[in-house]
């Protein structure tokens, strides 16, 4: 089970363990752990409740893995992403990729969560002092993830 | 010649409805020409006008205006995703 999209918290060390167990070849595990922060756009920020749609949501993270997996070689991919409400400080993402050698791991975790960002169907509601409002998407997320398409191919494992 | 149209997080806000059935018309034959035929409905179905940033799906897979549209199909149109 390379993908999980759920309510519940989840442990990181766990997680990272798991993509090395029992898998000698494996050396290099990276990772990624996106946070709820307190502020967003100068404003407070008491939560959020992450939307999702569910079936596409799966679908879209499974796509994101095969093709990480197409693009480097790699001996593990994990993601994880909440849905509900999380407040500041709450876990919402994971990623965690296993390979030989850090430089496929490292670029295919930042692969993995650049196109998370801007393909997987996930909508954050912020609550504010001054109300409730819906995250705009950002210019910088598309260019992120656009510079995967630019870059013909894959990094070296160095 | 049903389908499922979704509309998800701001874009549901603003329409008022998550989901309906849908028959559609003659010469709707492509994801752009559904989101132009409801954009037509008028007030605030103004929200998936040309130019607005809607993003759409076909099948729960991101879709191009010009992908087909056709029985059964399961239609979603959403504004641009902001999860991670």
């Amino acid at each position: 089970m390379s993908v999980s999209v759920q309510q519940a918290d989840f442990d990181v060390g766990a997680e990272i363990a798991a993509l090395s167990q029992g898998r000698p070849e494996v050396g290099a595990v990276a990772s990624f752990v996106g946070l709820v922060r307190d502020v967003s756009a100068g404003a407070e920020v008491a939560a959020m409740t992450l939307e999702h749609y569910p079936g596409m949501t799966e679908r879209s993270l499974e796509d994101i893995v095969g093709e990480a997996r197409r693009r480097w070689q790699l001996d593990g991919v994990r993601v994880i992403h909440r849905y509900g409400r999380l407040e500041p400080g709450d876990r919402i993402v994971f990623v965690g990729v296993a390979g030989a050698h850090r430089g496929e791991a490292f670029a295919a975790c930042e692969f993995v969560m650049d196109y998370l960002k801007t393909r997987a169907p996930f909508w954050k509601l912020e609550e504010t002092p001054e109300g409730a409002h819906w995250v705009d998407a950002r210019d910088s997320d598309d260019s992120a993830a656009a510079r995967w398409d630019t870059e013909s191919e894959p990094r070296p494992g160095d | 010649m049903n389908i499922k149209i979704l509309y998800f997080a701001s874009l549901r806000d603003t329409v008022g409805r998550a989901e309906e059935s849908f028959v559609l018309p003659s010469g709707v034959a492509t994801v752009g020409d559904l989101r132009a035929f409801l954009a037509e409905r008028g007030d605030k179905w103004d929200a998936l006008a040309e130019g607005r940033n809607v993003r759409a799906a076909r099948n729960q897979r991101m879709a191009n205006p010009t992908d087909p549209v056709g029985p059964g199909d399961e239609i979603a149109f959403f504004p641009p995703v902001t999860g991670g």
